[in-house]
């Protein structure tokens, strides 16, 4: 008996009215766990009923804690006939199982009822005593810690990541098992809400073991998916990034992002021995099979026989290419390095990671987006012998369903082979920001993954290694953080397509590829010009009804043509905003019965280290046409654009702004005129290739009708109304100066098409204004947050239904500080100097660890240069920024520097800036606010980013991984299929910010809607909704109390820097 | 193609109190997109009709789901369904229990049954405020006379604590309360020249002054029901006008107090009689429950339109009833001064209240 399962049912209130002739209720409360049933006393005629009942105790195993929820049933009591339910709360008792999250569960959650939704709520204690048990083949994994964050949390640091974890579980769907005929619709709700808790339990546990095994403590990055395949029955799958963390010891780091700024250990204690084979290492653990085949063959044609399948052909995006510039300087150091890391990687079946984004080193090449898409045909087969399953216990594959999760698995397989393969291709051995999906019509079934291939620092997979900075890294890799990831992963003269390569224009060490496409985050590090933006590429496809493997067939066809408009539409959309890099991107076919659907969603920036992007030219199909006055016209509505587009995004031209710094150091200025010589020689030749290459992306052609619509598309996508960014990543490039204003949200439009037969332009034209429209809905919607940019803007396209589009959004609105942006953009030369000019190089760096009010000495001597820059998540650059008023120029600010340097501190001047009145004011208002009304419901935050700006994370919780279904009989009397599905969101939210506080947590991080399935019967009166949602249940504290009590410290000292500073 | 779903939902509900007044106002959804779209809100962020078209649905949706916690606004602040910043919530309280002055002027001490609500659409008409929005403070009337009118303690913080109203407002319903519950007739043409901000100074007076709760702060009702004794005792009064030396007596130093400061001496000295009888008749039947409800309509009858048709100023009705009182203390064989005060008191400044055109 290793554990002790203890709840405490307290007191219900704001019950509905169950008995009509007395106007109340005679509650009482089911405790259920595994088998174990406790009941409390009947609470007679009260609406707010007091139990204050005993300690329930369940003596269970482990492993049954990890999967089994705690069922809490209130119920109705009734003398005479069959007890009414009045609702269930299920509490997934995980986060008690890990010795640093929560300890107990205790609040009020509501009581939800698949029919009525919320109906009252009920206040639980629960908590867990484990015992410790030391069995080797235990089936347990409690202890492995689960974030749904992307990146290694915030008060944790990476010892060592291991790498790829995956598992799936499959069984039947209660709700087509054949019981459904004779139990109604809410018993079969219920059933399948219980068993999909059941599942991810289970499927959590298993993953766990895996963490286990490879040596690790936990799983980053975790995704859980399920597949709702109908008839052939119901998959829960996850896949996540094993890695060993270790916690920050909360007295050090008031740092927030550790991450970003590890401390500077002793560089002896690098990686010191290439020689250390990677077998030797402990990664070897992670290895599912033995099977290390070293050669993978690009399109895998050998399919599994007994179902029918369809290889997509995939189209590897990128510009990308070679280190051709490898041996130039530290040529076999290098060589060295990758042999190392390629060994390392090739131990593994699947060198993935579910990582967006990552500790500065870390990545050190990126090469392209890598894709693959499948076509499967779900299989029919209807096991007579689950028919009997009564009980909603999980299945016993072993026996009943045993080849079913093995098909799933080798299908998964064989795209993660594909997309292996892919990465090779690139030159790259690993593939970060990796993801999996499925579209599910009827039996069809498309399965696609993507990620972005990369070469990783081998360090991180070695035991021991990762307290080094990015200091030693220098040593091995010549390449500067803010564009070293940008160069070519591999060799120039053998790259697999054509791409167009010139000096990086950073270091003007190493080739760049014109354009960069990337599933990850923007790295902290990158040197970015402007503002980021979001870019969507809109796309549907007609296609006739078919079935079985001849839509399988169609579908398959349809998928290539697809992807390669959605990339040209991308790479248009790019141009034409004059940006050259697009982060995040994510691609999302649909399938319905009559129509694909496609969305691509990403956020374009502008690299400085990548070459400026060329203009859109506009070519008549014949030189003698009669329309040339017409594609001129054209043409300067592409040229306007990018023009307006330029000046809305800030981008400005890297190059001059490079000139204008006239850097202060002779040699680094000698220097970069060598260099210049190098740039000019490959614009020239990029010009030259402009004009001869009619083959390029951006050289459009109008050959008829469809290509000026395609053009007058492109020019639809309205920007933003000022005021407002918008992005699909973690960070907004070029903005970092958060202000406390968030507003998560989550849209839902479904879009009837009424008009029987439509064109695919009509249908482009549809879908377009769909999402154009949602978006200008949200600025509208949002304006009273001005400045304000929309985060994580995540699209999610579905056909539920012939004729219906539904489009699902979640996202977060974050407000900034506008001035300080702008000062910020005005600085920018001044700090790109620095990067040239070595000596320099800490003084901007110092006053930016300095004033991130943090005791991180100047650690990041190279990465944090790019972080004041640009990209430093918070307040860094904010105090950097706000020197710009005192120092109009950068001997200006040297001097400065040098000043406060002999007297004494920079740190107290930061701190001034910090507690200016806008703070106070506003951490005064919260504090009023807080006063107010006296509400006993504590205020939970939701946010899909993994961050809440102004605050830092002191402790995560555990995982939050929810699943409701809401059904409703009386759909026109709940307000519609509108107000059905307002309502349930609503709910949704309740029940998760309910179950984060009994956790102890004031926010929800790196929040997620993952599923939202609506179906609707407006005939019958009928609608039925089902909801998947995750994220981790955190503790956050705001940044400015711990500020403002440290500035108060500092006044005395403040006001004698100032002066000095004045002089 | 039409729109078949769409929604928007925030972990904090968003809510334009503009829109929110529309609402409450009782504008159907294309009628406030039309205010919207006249107010200008388009040009603030680009917005075509159809944003601002799904924007008002979605928060009329969200204020009906919210309406029911609305009713008891205690629930609103431990309710788990929406987040709303604390400010926020006090805003939605007080504006869903704010009401038009013309349309309580029409229901004020009507009694708040089935019958009056079925009058709602004439008042409707009448007032041009929607019948929605009549229905509305109909039933937050109701609903606050319901809660309040079990409660012990003084009204005006009972209603305050339970509907988390801000002071104002917690006494204009409790004299919404207050004429309901006594019936006081206020529909007479003679009383139309007055608002119902008048009648709500009178009623804060009646009840610190004349209620069971001027004298007691722990019965039942005791801010709400005329305390009875007084009312007897008031009979006493009479005396001041059928003892016929007391009454030449009064009136003479009232008389020697007025000379010579004021324009309508003539007048005043003229209808002393007739003034001072009327005030005293009032008071001598307040016992029916008939002659209280009549309250308002006798004081301009017996006292107001007289001095009215003898176009006595403010000032002059100031003065003349400062010394009718003060007078009576200087009678030696009147006794009862305590009710006289207590009488007079509240009667002097309603009609103060109660003397504009």
């Amino acid at each position: 008996m290793p554990g002790k399962l203890k709840a405490k049912i307290v007191a219900g209130r704001h019950l509905p009215v169950m008995d009509r002739a007395s106007d109340l209720t005679d509650a009482f409360v089911e405790v259920k766990f595994g088998n174990t049933t406790f009941k409390t006393d009947v609470c007679p005629k009260s609406l707010n009923p007091q139990w204050n009942s005993e300690w329930f105790k369940f003596e269970v195993d482990d492993e049954d804690l990890q999967d089994e929820p705690l069922q809490i049933t209130v119920l109705d009591h009734d003398t005479y006939s069959a007890n009414d339910a009045i609702g269930k709360v299920y509490i997934d008792i995980d986060p008690l199982l890990y010795s640093e999250a929560a300890s107990v569960i205790s609040g009020w959650f509501p009581i939800y009822d698949t029919i009525h939704g919320i109906r009252g709520e009920i206040n639980v204690i629960v908590k867990v005593e484990l015992f410790n048990d030391l069995n080797r083949f235990r089936q347990s994994s409690c202890g492995v810690k689960f974030f749904c964050t992307t990146c290694i949390p915030q008060c944790y640091r990476a010892t060592l990541v291991h790498g790829f974890v995956e598992e799936l579980v499959v069984n039947e769907d209660p709700e087509y098992q054949w019981i459904d005929r004779i139990r109604t619709p809410r018993a079969s709700n219920e059933a399948r809400q219980r068993l999909i808790s059941l599942m991810s339990g289970e499927l959590q546990r298993k993953i766990g073991l895996k963490v286990l095994e490879m040596g690790g403590n936990a799983v980053v990055g975790y995704l859980q998916c399920f597949d709702l395949e109908g008839e052939s029955g119901l998959v829960v799958r996850a896949i996540g990034t094993a890695c060993t963390l270790d916690k920050l010891s909360s007295g050090s780091a008031p740092n927030t992002n550790t991450h970003m700024h590890p401390n500077t250990a002793p560089a002896s204690n690098a990686c010191n021995s290439p020689s250390k084979d990677g077998k030797e290492s402990p990664l070897a653990h992670g290895c599912r099979s033995t099977h290390n085949s070293p050669v993978h063959s690009v399109c895998s044609s050998q399919r599994l026989s007994q179902n029918f399948s369809v290889s997509v052909p995939t189209l590897i995006f990128t510009g990308m290419g070679s280190g051709g510039s490898a041996g130039k300087e530290a040529g076999p150091l290098r060589t060295l390095l990758r042999q190392q890391t390629q060994t390392a990687l090739e131990q593994r079946e699947f060198p993935f990671f579910t990582l967006t984004s990552f500790p500065p080193g870390f990545l050190l090449h990126v090469g392209g987006v890598v894709s693959a898409r499948s076509v499967k045909l779900l299989d029919r087969i209807h096991n007579p012998a689950l028919g009997n399953t009564r009980s909603y216990k999980l299945l016993d594959w072993n026996s009943v369903t045993a080849d079913e999760p093995e098909t799933r698995d080798a299908w998964w397989e064989e795209i993660r082979q594909e997309i292996k393969s892919h990465a090779r291709a690139l030159g790259c051995h690993a593939v970060v920001g990796y993801s999996e999906s499925t579209s599910i019509c009827e039996e069809v079934c498309i399965l696609s993954a993507s990620g972005t291939a990369a070469i990783l620092n081998p360090r991180y997979m070695r035991e021991g290694c990762l307290d080094i900075g990015c200091t030693d890294h220098r040593f091995e890799e010549p390449s500067p953080p803010n564009c070293g990831f940008c160069h070519i992963p591999y060799d120039e003269l053998n790259m697999p397509f054509p791409a167009q390569l010139t000096y990086c224009y950073h270091c003007r060490r190493q080739k760049v590829p014109d354009v960069l496409f990337t599933t990850i985050d923007l790295p902290s590090e990158a040197a970015v010009a402007g503002k980021g933006c979001l870019i969507q590429a809109r796309l549907c496809r007609l296609k006739k009804k078919a079935q079985g493997e001849a839509n399988a067939t169609a579908i398959s066809n349809l998928l290539p043509f697809m992807e390669y408009e959605l990339h040209t539409q991308l790479m248009n959309k790019l141009k034409l905003r004059s940006m050259n890099a697009l982060f995040g991107l994510h691609i999302q076919i649909s399938v319905g019965e009559n129509m694909l659907l496609g969305l691509a969603s990403a956020t374009g920036v502008y690299l400085t280290a990548l070459p400026a992007p060329g203009g859109i030219q506009i070519a008549g199909k014949t030189p003698g046409d009669l329309s040339s006055e017409h594609i001129s016209s054209i043409q300067k509505r592409i040229n306007d654009t990018i023009a307006v587009n330029k000046e809305l995004y800030q981008i400005n031209p890297p190059e001059l702004a490079e000139e204008g710094v006239g850097s202060p150091i002779p040699e680094p200025r000698h220097r970069s005129r060598l260099f210049r010589s190098h740039s000019e020689s490959s614009d020239e030749l990029s010009e030259l290739d402009l004009s001869h290459g009619k083959k390029d992306a951006f050289v459009l052609e109008i050959d008829d009708t469809d290509a000026v619509e395609d053009i007058h598309s492109l020019l639809i996508d309205a920007p933003p109304p000022t005021g407002f960014y918008s992005c699909n990543t973690e960070n907004m490039p070029g903005i970092s100066n958060w202000t406390s204003g968030v507003q998560m949200f989550t849209s839902v439009r479904v879009l009837r098409l009424s008009n029987a037969n439509l064109t695919n332009q009509g249908l482009n034209k549809i879908f377009t204004d769909l999402c154009e429209n949602l978006l200008k809905s949200f600025y509208f919607k949002l304006r009273s947050m001005i400045p304000c940019c929309l985060c994580h803007l995540n699209f999610t396209v579905a056909v539920p239904e012939e004729e219906l589009i539904q489009v699902t959004v979640t996202a977060v609105a974050m407000t900034y500080d506008k001035e300080q942006t702008q000062e910020k953009t005005a600085e920018k030369p001044v700090n790109k100097g620095s990067l040239e000019a070595e000596e320099q190089l800490q003084f901007p760096l110092e006053l930016c660890a300095d004033s991130s009010s943090s005791n991180i000495q100047t650690a990041s001597k190279i990465s944090g240069v790019g972080e004041s820059t640009n990209m430093s998540p918070r307040a860094a650059s904010v105090d950097y920024g706000s020197f710009a008023d005192r120092c109009s120029t950068w001997l200006e600010l040297l001097r400065l520097k040098a000043h406060t340097i002999r007297r004494g501190s920079v740190k107290t001047i930061s701190s001034l800036e910090r507690c200016s009145p806008l703070q106070e004011g506003r951490s005064r208002s919260l504090r009023s606010s807080r006063s107010f009304g006296g509400s006993s419901v504590t205020v939970v935050k939701m946010t899909p980013l993994s961050f809440l700006p102004g605050t830092r994370i002191i402790k995560y919780l555990g995982i939050i991984n929810m699943f409701f279904i809401r059904e409703t009989t009386s759909l026109r009397e709940e307000g519609g299929v509108s107000g059905f599905l307002h309502s349930f969101i609503a709910e949704v939210f309740a029940m998760v910010r309910a179950h984060v506080a009994a956790l102890g947590g004031n926010a929800v991080v790196s929040y997620s809607m993952k599923e939202c399935v609506f179906m609707e019967n407006p005939n019958k009166n009928q609608a039925q909704c089902l909801i998947n949602v995750s994220g981790d249940a955190v503790i956050c504290i705001s940044e400015t109390d711990q500020e403002s009590s440290a500035s108060t410290a500092n006044t005395g000292q403040t006001g004698g820097s100032e002066t000095d500073g004045a002089t | 193609m039409s729109v078949e779903l769409d929604v928007f939902v925030g972990n904090t509900t968003i809510m334009d109190e503009e829109v929110y007044q529309l609402w409450l106002d009782g504008y159907t959804v294309n009628d406030a997109v039309k205010v919207r779209m006249e107010g200008g809100v388009m040009d603030e962020c680009e917005a075509s009709k159809d944003v601002l078209l799904s924007d008002t649905m979605d928060q009329y949706r969200t204020f009906q789901m919210c309406e029911r916690l609305l009713h008891s606004p205690a629930k609103l602040a431990n309710q788990l369904l929406f987040q709303i910043p604390p400010h926020r919530q006090i805003m939605l309280i007080e504006r869903y229990y704010a009401f038009d002055d013309t349309f309580v002027r029409e229901v004020l001490g009507k009694k708040l049954s089935k019958g009056t609500k079925k009058d709602l659409d004439d008042i409707s008409a009448k007032t041009s405020v929607t019948l929605k929005s009549c229905r509305r403070q109909f039933d937050n009337f109701k609903r606050v006379f319901k809660v309040v009118e079990e409660l012990k303690g003084p009204l005006v913080e009972n209603i305050r604590q339970h509907f988390l109203l801000s002071d104002k407002l917690a006494r204009d319903y409790a004299a919404i309360v207050f004429f309901a519950n006594n019936r006081f007739e206020t529909g007479k043409r003679k009383l139309q020249y007055l608002s119902f901000q008048d009648f709500a100074f009178c009623a804060g007076q009646l009840i610190s002054n004349w209620t069971v709760g001027a004298v007691d702060n722990m019965v039942e009702d005791m801010d709400v029901d005329l305390d009875k004794e007084f009312l007897q005792e008031l009979k006493e009064l009479k005396i001041l006008i059928t003892d016929k030396d007391l009454l030449d007596q009064h009136k003479s130093l009232v008389c020697t107090a007025l000379r010579g400061k004021t324009k309508v001496f003539i007048e005043m000295e003229g209808s002393f009689k007739n003034l001072s009888r009327g005030l005293i008749n009032i008071a001598a039947k307040l016992t029916n429950t008939k002659d209280v409800r009549d309250f308002f309509i006798d004081l301009v009858e017996k006292f107001i339109e007289p001095c009215r048709s003898d176009r006595w100023s403010a000032a002059d009705m100031k003065l003349y009833l400062t010394h009718y009182t003060n007078s009576a203390h200087i009678l030696d064989t009147f006794k009862h001064q305590v009710v006289w005060d207590r009488y007079m008191g509240v009667v002097k400044s309603c009609i103060f209240k109660m003397y504009h055109d």
